[in-house]
């Protein structure tokens, strides 16, 4: 099936299979690595990307149904050199060891600031509740978090 | 916060690439012209192979090759050996001995055609009996697992013993109080985020192989694939890129590496092999699955004399854990912990039963997890026998500091401690006293709070060569450091980081050294063409092995620059001193404030200028750091639970824990390897199951069922530190990485079976799930390693 996906505002058209995951696209046919796959069931949301700018576990989505729609990965939130808050906020605070669930760490977070820009602990915990890490225990990417927040505050 | 000259706070130079998206992962590996492979395993625990018909598979238009355990024996590589020096099978020929065992191998032109072509190869079993329960495992009528073994009657594996039998039993005997439990610590599996994979890429007209995999230990897999494929070792190369979390599971080899690489060798490509969520839970390494018996003596008044322990451990259907050849229990036998005795004893015995191999696969320092567990739950167990409280319990217990170094009953020889110190900072940190009014104000009302406590000692850093090997390869690792004419350093070490953030904290060792920037010093790791030889990162080795050869190598470039300074200076080297200042580290003329920085004397020994005979240019320098003991880093951890009577869900409110690891590297990346541990310590306690039916089928072979602590889970973790530096260790440092993952899981345990006591309930197994804490409340415990019945 020919699909017309805008990844990171590049607009991409390529014939896929229906069945092609998200995730799968994103990573082996656009080579966008920095988005993971870990679970296959929806569990550990190393695979999170936005789609239309909301958090969605591309392991479970399939290509077609991105079709004509916007998906934002990891890649995408660095802009014109400056990286995101969120992506300082992780290094600030050690909010990541292996580097594995961080990609979508960050997308998540990205979309908690958006819509809550001072979110206490409890609001963070639940936002990243989707999603495994397995080095960190949580404490420093809470932290992360907050970090972002506030540096966001403060310009 | 800026980049300190050595020691010190400092952000990992790894992040830079991993906020990116920029990491590279084996599953990033993309070469041209590369296949795929997929693996078809077995949906039996035991049954005899009738037949493989892998015909319609290779029909399929976009396959390019099956392999079977039939074409794996017409090579000989059927079989391969495993860490322990048992066999296992590649791809299966006779029999498949667990459930989700490997049975063939696609290789196809995408990943998606592999599944789908493992879907028409037509295997015909001949089902089994099965043994699930390692208690039945030495049953008269238990099938035989094994008989690929010649001359094998039953399923036992080994019998080992520790410490001193007649001694203990005396003491048991005229003991004022002995007490006993038995506990299980259940099957668990480290399950990192990035699961295995392999992508193997053989040349055939050089004749060499080069394999991307995740491994900790890239140098073992190279020599042991010189001896399983009998390809010559100079032909390989090992590449561990970016590992996506290890915690022991990515020690060893699986039989889908030795497939990709028998893959690339039958199609001319490069194969990739990534396998799913399922297979990494179901086929690769487990740990624990220990059945133990403890027994305390003590004197009424709670001096402990004696511990006794009997353990059955269920090492699956192939032996494959991995730990050092003379330890078959690995290092069970420090199950004294961090008390004063006069004498201990263990006996182990290893089974085989149906279920996948392993044991020592999640940062449990080589079996301390099990060993810390059991003496603490029965330090708790004691208490309440007794009547006195935990913490006072312990604190009577703890070996003094004046006892160090201690030799304990089974022959460990602790480098340093000062215990009290800790436990006292724990329980200040924590205000112990006010905990328990708390409590006993809630017991009035009736509501369940617990307050547990454990204190471990762990031996970390295998570890000196003449005791400790893996096959024969003896735990010492190489470390080589070139310096550039500007002073600029690269450090090449064998241990390979799986988010231990190596990249940084060996930089730091080396700028200490050297009186450099850390910014200055790359950090080389990971690949066998470009690392000297050692036996990689498991089990804390990292800063006690490698970190140890970073710094020893660094000063033997700090003494080949003091002769280069000598010719510089022209004052006899004995003349200099080394001093590290602000601006960095210098050999100066004792006395005189004239010197020469590390950087003036690096670009000097590569100049023409002269040197006095028998000393060489440059000042690039190689070491092997052969450890002389272990250390013993050690910790008091307290834990804080509410549990609700009517539904058993138990609720972690806090979480103190004070470590000492002798001298921090960089305690921002020790921290978060703490808060990591104490995650896996709730895990495991509440909520990670691997339990299997009476068919031998894995009831946790998914995030579904096998549920891993999220941030919801989780409090907000409260560290202390102490710090005993390691009297051996060059910088004084211990092992910290897997200290929290063997220290908490009791504290939790405690926490939660304090908060039963209103119920009398003495113990329950791991994990105090609701189901499992509501039945212990009822007086009907579960068996956690079999289906809920």
């Amino acid at each position: 099936m020919r699909v017309s996906v805008t990844v990171n505002g590049e607009n991409f058209v390529r014939d896929v299979e229906p069945r092609l995951l998200l995730v799968h696209f994103l990573r082996d046919e656009l080579r966008l690595t920095g988005t993971h796959w870990g679970c296959d069931t929806s569990n550990c949301g190393v695979c999170v990307v936005q789609l239309d700018g909301v958090p969605v576990k591309s392991c479970t989505v399939l290509t077609v149904m991105a079709d004509g729609h916007e998906v934002t990965t990891v890649e995408g939130l660095e802009k014109d050199g400056e990286l995101d808050p969120v992506q300082e906020g992780f290094v600030q605070c050690h909010g990541l060891q292996c580097g594995f669930c961080t990609p979508g760490m960050l997308m998540t977070a990205r979309w908690l600031l958006d819509r809550n820009p001072d979110p206490d602990e409890g609001e963070i915990r639940e936002a990243i509740s989707g999603q495994l890490c397995r080095c960190t225990g949580y404490e420093n990417i809470v932290r992360s978090v907050r970090w972002a927040a506030e540096k966001e505050a403060s310009v | 916060m800026s980049t300190p000259m050595g020691f010190g706070r400092m952000h990992r130079k790894e992040d830079a690439r991993f906020i990116r998206g920029r990491g590279n992962y084996v599953d990033d590996v993309n070469l041209p012209g590369m296949l795929h492979g997929a693996i078809l395993r077995s949906p039996h625990a035991h049954a005899r192979i009738v037949s493989v018909d892998t015909s319609a598979a290779l029909a399929h238009p976009k396959v390019r090759a099956v392999i079977t355990g039939e074409t794996l024996a017409g090579l000989n590589l059927a079989w391969m050996p495993t860490l322990s020096a048992d066999t296992q099978a590649v791809l299966a020929t006779d029999k498949v001995r667990f459930q989700g065992q490997e049975v063939a191998f696609v290789v196809a032109e995408d990943r998606y055609s592999a599944r789908d072509a493992l879907e028409l190869i037509d295997v015909e079993y001949e089902a089994l009996d099965s043994v699930i329960d390692a208690k039945k495992s030495l049953d008269e009528d238990a099938p035989l697992i094994r008989d690929d073994h010649e001359g094998r009657a039953d399923n036992k594996i080994f019998d080992w013993e520790a410490g001193d039998r007649a001694a203990t039993d005396a003491l048991f005997e005229r003991a004022e109080v002995t007490v006993a439990q038995d506990m299980l610590y259940p099957r668990v599996h480290p399950a990192p985020l990035e699961t295995c994979g392999a992508v193997a890429d053989f040349d055939k007209v050089t004749g060499k192989l080069t394999v991307w995999c995740p491994t900790q230990a890239p140098h073992a897999h190279r020599t042991l694939y010189a001896l399983v494929a009998g390809l010559p070792e100079h032909k390989i190369r090992v590449i561990s890129p970016d590992i996506g979390g290890g915690f022991g599971n990515k020690v060893g080899i699986y039989p889908g590496y030795v497939c990709a690489i028998v893959g690339s060798i039958v199609t001319g490509k490069p194969v990739k092999w990534m396998e799913d969520r399922s297979e990494n839970l179901m086929s690769t390494s487990f740990a624990r699955d220990y059945h133990m018996r403890g027994e305390v003596a003590a004197t009424r008044d709670g001096k402990i004399q004696a511990i006794r322990v009997k353990v059955l451990a269920d090492h699956g259907a192939f032996n494959g854990t991995a730990q050092p050849t003379k330890f078959p229990a690995g290092f069970f036998g420090v199950f004294t912990g961090s008390y004063d005795l006069q004498a201990a004893h263990c006996e182990v015995t290893g089974v085989y039963t149906n279920k996948a191999p392993g044991g020592v696969a999640y940062a449990c320092s080589f079996r301390i997890t099990e060993a810390v567990y059991l003496v603490e739950r029965m330090i708790d167990v004691l208490a309440l026998e007794l009547g006195v409280d935990a913490a006072e319990l312990r604190m009577k217990n703890l070996l003094r500091s004046e006892q160090f170094p201690y030799t304990s009953p089974t022959g460990w020889e602790y480098d340093s401690g000062d215990y009290q110190k800790t436990l006292q900072l724990a329980m200040d940190m924590a205000g112990y006293d006010a905990l328990r009014r708390e409590q006993a104000e809630k017991r009035e009302r009736g509501e369940l709070m617990g307050i547990g406590l454990s204190f471990f000692t762990e031996a970390v850093g295998a570890g000196p060569r003449k005791h400790m090997d893996i096959l024969g390869l003896g735990m010492a690792d190489g470390a080589e450091l070139r310096v550039h004419p500007t002073g600029k350093a690269v450090l090449r070490v064998s241990c390979q980081s799986q988010g231990q953030g190596h990249e940084t904290t060996f930089a730091q060792i080396v700028a200490a050294e050297l009186g450099i920037s850390p910014d200055d010093v790359d950090v080389v790791h990971g690949d066998t063409d470009q690392t000297p030889f050692g036996l990689g990162t498991y089990g804390s080795r990292s800063t006690p092995v490698s970190g140890a050869a970073a710094a020893m190598v660094s000063r033997k470039v700090r003494e080949r620059a003091r002769q280069v300074a000598s010719a510089m200076l022209e004052a006899s080297p004995e003349d200099l001193e080394w001093t590290v200042s602000e601006s960095g580290g210098s050999w100066t003329v004792s006395g005189t404030g004239v010197g020469k920085t590390i950087q003036e004397i690096a670009l000097a020994a590569h100049s023409n200028l002269e040197l006095p005979d028998g000393v060489e240019g440059h000042l690039d320098a190689t070491c092997v750091y052969n450890p002389p003991n272990l250390t013993y880093p050690f910790g008091a951890y307290i834990c804080v639970v509410d549990v609700d009577p009517g539904t058993g869900q138990v609720k972690v409110r806090r979480f103190i824990a004070v470590d000492d690891c002798g001298v921090r590297i960089n305690p921002m990346i020790v921290e978060g390897q703490v808060h990591g541990g104490l995650a896996d310590g709730v895990g495991m306690a509440l909520m990670q199951l691997m339990a299997f039916d009476e068919d031998g089928n894995h009831l946790g072979a998914s995030f579904m069922d096998y549920l891993l602590p999220t941030a919801m889970e989780c409090p907000s973790w409260e560290l202390g530190e102490t710090v005993t530096p390691s009297p051996h260790h060059p910088i004084g440092a211990k092992g910290v990485g897997e200290s929290a993952t063997v220290g908490s899981p009791p504290a939790v345990v405690n926490a939660v079976l304090d908060a039963l006591r209103p119920y009398g309930v003495r113990h329950a197994d791991m994990p105090l799930t609701p189901a499992a804490v509501w039945r212990a409340i009822q007086g009907n415990p579960i068996r956690t390693d079999l289906a809920i019945t």
